[in-house]
């Protein structure tokens, strides 16, 4: 392992998700994506918002909604937002043990929103809530199930990247992908803060 | 720097003390503005759920409540406010704008007309 094939040991730059050409790219690429999420969210909050009156005989969101359980889930995501911000200033500071154990715990605090979203449509469901109730019914479960889709879908993500990763030490292959999963997460707290004030809050309030 | 880059060979060092510094400051306002928006969330759940407010004026506040938590997580827990992100700005604000124009079309065509 000597001349050129030795291998250069890189010293940690200031930002290593953002060193390489193929790093930027994810992140202008990832950008471009959620840019995409947003309108495809818009669509499903506009759907909602046209046919949340049409509840024909099934029960409506004042019947429903429990504004105890929308804060503990709001409060859950929130706070794994800020784990997963904890886990790129590790990051940053080369730290790895601490990017993957503030990583775990994002995906344990999602695997919790998911265990009450799952018990929340369990419930409406024997409430007489069903898919095909009314359109209310339909646009409900549409809008607030592709959210929880999206937390489905990051959590099995950053666990396969946790999984995978979990002795490598950071490089500059993997900061990129922790980097833009992070982006992720984020964004999908940034579509629950709708979901709650606009579903939930004027659900209950409107 | 080599011509030979791997970039599966893990990073080695600490980083410098400039880099350290900026983290520990980024630190505390990543801390401050989450504890604005936990502040901003319960706000917005006790407007609705006390009936000290009346819904005429807890709707446009609790809208404006997520308007600013959502700008507070783009700009400060996703970093748009760093330098360099002139791209990254156009493509979240256009996606808002086709959203918005979509929601207040939706809602138009399919809420107001009534079967």
């Amino acid at each position: 392992m000597a001349d050129h094939q030795a291998v250069e040991q890189h010293t940690l730059p200031p930002n290593p998700e953002k060193a390489t050409l193929e790093g930027r790219n994810k992140y202008l690429g990832f950008w471009f994506f959620l840019g995409g999420e947003t309108v495809l969210f818009g669509s499903l909050f506009g759907t909602y918002l046209g046919l949340r009156d049409g509840v024909v005989d099934g029960p409506g969101p004042s019947d429903l909604f429990h504004l105890d359980l929308v804060f503990i889930m709001t409060m859950i995501l929130l706070t794994s937002s800020l784990t997963s911000v904890f886990a790129v200033i590790n990051m940053k500071r080369g730290n790895y043990k601490g990017l993957l154990m503030w990583m775990w715990a994002t995906v344990l605090l999602g695997v919790a929103f998911l265990g009450f979203e799952i018990y929340e449509f369990y419930e409406y469901y024997h409430l007489g809530l069903g898919f095909t109730t009314s359109a209310f019914a339909s646009s409900f479960y549409t809008l607030v199930g592709t959210h929880g889709a999206h937390v489905a879908f990051g959590v099995s993500w950053i666990t396969v990247l946790l999984i995978r990763y979990r002795k490598s030490g950071l490089t500059l292959t993997n900061a990129p992908k922790f980097y833009t999963a992070v982006l992720y997460w984020h964004f999908i707290d940034v579509v629950w803060v709708f979901i709650f004030t606009v579903v939930y809050l004027l659900g209950i309030g409107g | 720097m080599s011509s030979h880059v791997d970039p599966s060979a893990p990073l080695q060092g600490k980083p410098s003390k400039s880099t350290e510094r900026k983290l520990k400051n980024e630190m505390r306002t990543q801390l401050i503005s989450f504890v604005f928006m936990i502040f901003i969330t319960s706000m917005a759940f006790l407007s609705i759920a006390s009936d000290a407010v009346p819904s005429g004026f807890a709707i446009p506040f609790i809208l404006i409540l997520a308007s600013v938590q959502v700008i507070l997580q783009l700009y400060f827990f996703m970093h748009m406010n760093a330098k360099g992100t002139g791209w990254v700005n156009v493509m979240i604000w256009s996606g808002l704008f086709v959203a918005a124009l979509t929601v207040a079309t939706l809602m138009l065509l399919i809420g107001v007309v009534k079967y």
